[in-house]
């Protein structure tokens, strides 16, 4: 049977994902820092679906690492699915690089230390699937959260030239810019109702679009039209703008 | 990542709509983001489904509990689970009866959690033969005040077992539990009904089956003279695969079929549920069925949740809300006591919808809601006549050795729950080795004086 990997396995989106992919047969290996969470989820992912599951210690901001993880998977995984994500601090990152510097560890760095593994391997077998979360942060930088949009906009044109790399070889590399979801992420934030999702229809847009062969997808979709416009305005007014 | 103070203030209530308050709502997920949640908070409560009628789960803090909702581990072979606190018995109804298990005991309703069928103590049709919940529960994870995480079990801490089952998440946030399932053959029912004509007639049904395993009764509160307490007494056993065979139906057994459900789109205006109409319905119920025995064969879902059909079947009593009274006496006062109980519903002008009773057997727990004798459950739209009517009732409860089921209850006095529950000093005692802050609290402990 096929496994998935999932980067970032304890997000809200990540385990709504697992449970999409777990459903329709697929085996989940969940890597992520707390591991001994992730066994749990493990467990309850075998108990539902009748799949394999597996919990995996992975940290973004240790790169040097992921080689030795990634050779640790036997059977390799056959789709990988990146949900690592910090959103950070804006304002201590304006005062304090170290901020800065995890924001970007994370989101960018660790990312594609990871990915560009995954990346030769699938290129390689000639098959597979990368999906990659970023955001639609990463569309424009906005005052309010740049540090994580500018890392989030990095990690979008990676996940572009990868795919323009792996078309070739066969390999579907997949871009999910999420609007608003409702997560830990988000707990405590005042977000549009309407303009908010849950993570399992994140999850099964995903899904959907993967099995698709999409390459950029926003989600929920009217995220691409309110990006459009956004993206649209000049700069000259838009640094007026407080968004 | 850091967990950040939610700011989500919203009105919340629980099934009978009845009170609500305004509360902060705070989404858990883990057990790190509960710990620090717990730690900086004065006085809380865990909410799962909001099940409970009144204000069991409601305080001016509440954590929800529905994010947590694995099942860490499940024995296929023995029948042994354990579930996070936030797994609803829906979801376990949809995963086990294809693999040939069901839940030991089940209320009225699938939408509730693990979590809140242990706080609640829940019970079912079957309590005269399988007891309430905690007679299947084997440990229970608990948190305490400091944020600690604690097992208990029958051997492990006992009295911390027997009051947390029961205890209304007093004790601490319950986290996961373990619980022996029930082996099934078929996901349907073999149902009997009895037309009885009197309330000594369905007293003695009840009697005459106890070696069923569920047996429930339908009262039909407005009937008189002769016809006084007639009902309609259901009881069931799980039907065996030769049963289903027998019945002509192909394919897998185990296979659940979905009743036809239909939602009650908005508050319903007050006539609907007037003492006419509920005559009507009550006559019109208790009419269509054939006189003496009649036997059915039944989804579990019609058996068991015949009102889950009817989603948001509480709209029906207006926008006040619902208080549901559900009271049990001893055995010996019984009959006295339902009838002196029926007498005032009948002339009371807001009656009741629907009227259940049930037998009750056997109980551990120190406040766990059943005891060996009648329970019986009434519907009333809330109004300010209500109140002082329920007083009425109390009384008749208390004059004749009963208690009410917390679950249940919005609006109970501190007297009322100080006389009835004999065992509420040992359990606040238990209570303050987990939680030495006070800090798991809800409008309810407030007010019946168990916080």
């Amino acid at each position: 049977m096929k496994w998935l990997l999932i980067l970032g396995a304890s997000s809200d989106v990540a385990r709504a994902v697992a449970h999409t992919y777990a459903r329709t047969g697929w085996n989940i290996y969940l890597a992520g820092r707390d591991v001994g969470s992730l066994a749990v989820d493990a467990s309850d992912i075998e108990i539902r679906y009748r799949v394999k599951s597996s919990a995996i210690h992975f940290d973004a901001l240790q790169p040097k690492r992921h080689d030795s993880f990634y050779k640790s998977l036997v059977p390799k995984p056959e789709g990988v699915l990146c949900a690592v994500g910090l959103q950070g601090d804006q304002l201590r990152a304006q005062q304090d690089f170290r901020e800065t510097a995890s924001i970007v560890g994370t989101n960018y760095l660790g990312c594609v230390s990871i990915l560009d593994l995954v990346a030769a391997d699938f290129e390689k077998k000639k098959s597979g699937f990368i999906i990659g979360i970023s955001s639609v942060a990463g569309d424009r930088g906005r005052a309010s959260n740049y540090a994580y949009g500018s890392a989030k906009a990095g990690f979008t044109t990676y996940l572009s030239g990868l795919r323009n790399r792996l078309n070739k070889s066969n390999v579907h590399v997949l871009t999910v810019k999420p609007g608003f979801v409702f997560t830990k992420m988000t707990e405590g934030k005042n977000l549009p109702a309407l303009l908010t999702a849950e993570p399992a229809q994140v999850a099964a847009d995903i899904f959907e679009a993967q099995h698709r062969g999409a390459d950029v997808l926003y989600t929920r979709w009217f995220w691409r039209w309110i990006m459009l416009f956004i993206r649209l305005i000049p700069e000259r007014v838009f640094k007026r703008l407080s968004l | 990542m850091a967990v950040q103070p939610a700011d989500k203030r919203m009105r919340v209530s629980n099934w009978g709509r009845y009170p609500t308050v305004e509360a902060e709502m705070i989404s858990c997920t883990n057990v790190r983001q509960l710990q620090s949640i717990v730690r900086t908070s004065e006085s809380l409560i865990a909410r799962g489904l909001g099940r409970c009628y009144g204000d069991s789960s409601l305080n001016g803090k509440i954590v929800s509990m529905l994010k947590m909702n694995r099942i860490p581990s499940f024995d296929e072979s023995t029948g042994v689970i354990e579930c996070e606190a936030g797994v609803s018995f829906a979801e376990l109804i949809e995963l086990l009866v294809p693999r040939g298990w069901f839940l030991p005991v089940t209320p009225g309703t699938k939408f509730v959690t693990v979590g809140g069928a242990i706080a609640a103590d829940i019970h079912g049709k079957n309590h005269h033969v399988s007891g309430s919940f905690s007679r299947h529960t084997r440990s229970i994870v608990l948190m305490t005040s400091e944020g600690k995480l604690v097992r208990c079990s029958r051997q492990n801490d006992p009295a911390l077992f027997w009051a947390t089952c029961g205890g209304m998440g007093l004790t601490g946030i319950i986290i996961s539990a373990s619980f022996q399932l029930l082996r099934i053959q078929s996901a349907f029912m073999a149902q009997e009904t009895i037309k009885t004509r009197n309330i000594d007639e369905v007293l003695e049904a009840f009697q005459m089956s106890q070696s069923w395993t569920y047996s429930v009764a339908w009262i039909d509160c407005y009937a008189k003279g002769n016809s006084f307490g007639r009902s309609l007494l259901f009881r069931g056993e799980h039907a065996s695969e030769e049963r289903v065979r027998a019945e002509g139906l192909k394919g897998n057994p185990l296979e659940l079929r979905h009743a036809f459900s239909l939602s009650v789109p908005f508050d319903l205006p007050a006539f609907v549920l007037s003492q006419p109409m509920l005559k009507l319905v009550n006559a019109g119920i208790y009419g269509l069925r054939k006189s003496g025995m009649s036997q059915q064969f039944v989804g579990l879902d019609e058996f068991f949740y015949p009102l889950d059909r009817i989603h948001r079947w509480n709209r029906m009593y207006g926008k006040q809300g619902l208080v549901q009274y559900q009271f049990v006496l001893p055995k010996a006062t019984s009959r006295e006591g339902i009838t002196k109980v029926l007498h005032e519903v009948s002339n009371f002008r807001y009656g009741s919808f629907l009227a259940v009773l049930k037998l009750f057997g056997k109980q551990e727990g120190m406040l766990s809601f059943p005891q060996e004798g009648y329970t019986l459950a009434l519907d009333f739209p809330v109004s300010k006549e209500l109140f002082p009517f329920l007083d009425r009732l109390d009384r008749i409860v208390l004059e004749h050795g009963g208690k009410l089921y917390l679950a249940k209850d919005g609006r109970m006095s501190k007297n009322m729950f100080a006389e009835t529950y004999v065992q509420r000093r040992v359990f606040l005692k238990t209570k303050r080795r987990t939680d030495r802050r006070n800090l798991f609290q809800s409008l309810q402990s407030a007010r019946v004086g168990l916080s």
